[in-house]
């Protein structure tokens, strides 16, 4: 019976998984806020509590994310590409390729049939090409962020909007709205923008089935209409897409317990 | 995180229209008068020179009918003359919407007027020239008679361009005028934010608010990071002297005086437009009416 | 010397994404824009010495987006289709990730 806890320090939120022998026990989510040490203790001790343990039943924990720099009381550490694959992998064995379209970053990773990771590519330091995109456009349209998926798919075209930095997104926005164009398309336009930088970002993998989606913005229906649209494959999505990085982490750190048992 | 504003986006360094004649100056009918019209996204600008010389210009804000921009800034030009559009022997039109200039003999690339115009400007000594508009930046080398030799343009990143500075400018809640003193208001020089990105350094900036940083502070670090960007460009495209800043952010001391450490190289001043010297905004018609006059004298030996 | 360089592309937070073109040297032949698998090149006009050029330009669908439509040709220290094909050394590229 190996319990084990995977911390996922996200840039925007953290997220815990506790797992009995592969079996997930709780997972827990908070925003990292301005003390993200605090933020990861918080929500530690919650994930513990919903699953009815105590730090000391934990043989083993191992983080990742982008704060995974700054993590203290930790036994590993696993990189982001392979928390992402080992949990797209567990989730859906015949996944090839996974993708994690997080908050600040985007990134794919290939897996060959053994399910390791045999080439990834990253998207980073630029708002437009993760979450932060849609957040932005989402306030200039004035539209709650989780409305506007749904809104999106009300449309039937997408408004041509200027889609290569979050800055220029917002002016653009704010001058289509001036013109009365109509916000569906707008919300249309902002996916239609991310899934294609995001397709092009996976073709230059190879676009092998299955393909898997992770990440805080595999919950939203708009993106995942148009990355469908513009991959024109079927994607998979896992139940709680935002744990990913946290469940692959917890995976390892089963792995890494087991292994120092023998 | 501040709202946008739910307004039109307004040009960062707010200039007002206007047009001057260069009274010492008179034509005849002998001359090559010629003229070239520059419609911008945000202003249009014409300037009439007579033999290669600026004898009158105007600048006008562009609306929504370019053609009309075009009409309206060569009619500024021409105001306050006594020329009529019949005088003109040729016309360039150029910018941003260069193919809307109707009454334009010929359309030609807005960099290759821009290099020109600066040419005249500031003399044969100018080689590398750095244009941060409200929603681009461009670095440019030119030659001694103004040709463009290399030339870089950056409108997928706000990073740099006075869009990007409104933004920081609204976070730190700084009236955007003072945006450049207000960045020299510091004891000591911090170092850079880590992110170019605006989005992402909007959130940085916060964060070093909270640890107790002064406005002038965390607007220092940011201006230092975007001068780094853009001498970066410029080094792109081959830093040579003499050097130029023109644009909205020209008159932003604290990007100048940060581009100019970083390149350690002191640029050459703009002429002061509003005690009867050239408007660097202007560089892009007068270039455009340079090439008339060129095109005009080789159209006359056929 | 003379050269006329232009470079199309950007540099933003994650690199410096260029692909360069010398108007000089080009010919306007056309055979990278066969070469290229996105369609991001175009024949333009340059006005160049009193004159109308024909030169290759990157297009605007794929200026602002160069870093993923070339990512596929220059991803890992390849060579560009488009430079390859251009006997006149009129075009390069410049693929930086931070």
């Amino acid at each position: 019976m190996t319990k084990t806890i995977g911390l996922d320090l996200g840039t925007q939120a953290i997220k815990v998984v506790v797992l009995n022998d592969n079996i997930v026990l709780s997972r827990e989510k908070m925003f990292s806020g301005f003390d993200p040490s605090k933020a990861a203790k918080t929500v530690l001790e919650k994930a513990l509590k919903t699953a009815n343990l105590s730090i000391s039943d934990i043989e083993h924990t191992t983080a990742t994310g982008a704060g995974v720099q700054m993590a203290s009381n930790i036994d590993s550490k696993i990189s982001m590409m392979s928390a992402d694959a080992k949990a797209g992998i567990h989730l859906f064995p015949k996944a090839r390729t996974i993708i994690d379209v997080g908050a600040e970053e985007a990134r794919a990773m290939k897996c060959d049939d053994n399910g390791m990771m045999v080439d990834f590519v990253v998207n980073e330091r630029c708002a437009a090409g993760a979450g932060a995109f849609i957040e932005a456009m989402a306030r200039a349209l004035e539209v709650k962020m989780e409305d506007m998926g749904p809104l999106s798919l009300k449309a039937e075209r997408a408004s041509p909007i200027n889609a290569s930095c979050v800055i220029f997104g917002e002016s653009d926005v704010v001058t289509l709205i001036h013109r009365q164009e109509s916000k569906p398309e707008i919300a249309r336009a902002v996916f239609d923008a991310m899934a294609d930088r995001v397709s092009s970002m996976v073709h230059r993998l190879g676009v092998n089935p299955e393909v898997v989606l992770v990440g805080g913005v595999a919950k939203d229906v708009g993106f995942i209409a148009s990355l469908k649209r513009k991959l024109d494959i079927d994607i998979s999505i896992p139940e709680y897409p935002e744990f990913a990085g946290a469940l692959g982490a917890a995976l390892m750190a089963t792995k890494r317990a087991r292994r120092s048992k023998k | 995180m501040t709202k946008p504003q739910n307004k039109e986006p307004v040009e960062y360094w707010r200039w007002k229209e206007y047009q001057r004649v260069i009274s010492d100056k008179s034509w005849n009918n002998k001359d090559i008068i010629t003229a070239g019209v520059d419609v911008g996204s945000v202003g249009s600008k014409a300037a009439i020179l007579i033999d290669g010389e600026v004898y009158s210009w105007g600048i006008t804000r562009t609306g929504s009918n370019s053609p009309e921009s075009a009409r309206k800034a060569l009619d500024w030009a021409i105001k306050g003359t006594d020329l009529r559009l019949d005088d003109l022997k040729y016309v360039v039109g150029t910018g941003y919407g260069r193919v809307n200039v109707p009454m334009a003999n010929k359309a030609i690339t807005e960099i290759a007027c821009h290099a020109k115009g600066a040419n005249y400007i500031w003399g044969p000594k100018v080689r590398t020239v750095l244009d941060v508009g409200g929603q681009d930046i461009k670095a440019i080398h030119c030659d001694e008679t103004g040709r463009v030799t290399s030339f870089l343009m950056n409108d997928k990143c706000a990073a740099g361009t006075g869009r990007g500075m409104e933004i920081f400018a609204d976070l730190l809640q700084i009236p955007i005028e003072d945006i450049g003193e207000a960045s020299m208001k510091i004891d000591e020089e911090p170092p850079p934010v880590s992110c170019t990105c605006v989005a992402f350094a909007k959130t940085e900036a916060v964060g070093l608010l909270r640890k107790g940083w002064s406005k002038e502070k965390v607007l220092a670090a940011y201006t230092s990071a975007m001068a780094v960007r853009m001498s970066n460009l410029v080094k792109r495209v081959g830093l040579e002297k003499e050097f130029v800043i023109t644009g909205g952010q020209s008159k932003n001391i604290g990007i100048v005086s940060r581009v100019e450490n970083v390149l350690n190289v002191k640029c050459l001043p703009s002429p002061e437009w509003k005690t009867g010297g050239l408007d660097p905004m202007i560089a892009g018609a007068i270039g455009a009416a340079l090439f008339g006059k060129a095109l005009y004298l080789k159209n006359q030996k056929k | 010397m003379i050269f006329i360089i232009t470079y199309y592309g950007y540099t933003d937070g994650s690199g410096e994404f260029y692909i360069v073109i010398d108007s000089i040297k080009c010919t306007g032949c056309g055979k990278c824009i066969k070469k290229c698998p996105q369609s991001a090149l175009e024949i333009i006009t340059e006005f160049i010495d009193l004159e109308d050029k024909p030169v290759v330009a990157v297009n605007e669908k794929s200026r602002k987006k160069i870093k993923y439509t070339c990512s596929e040709c220059l991803y890992d220290g390849k060579t560009a289709l488009c430079v390859k094909a251009c006997e006149q050394d009129a075009i390069s590229t410049i693929w930086k990730t931070t």
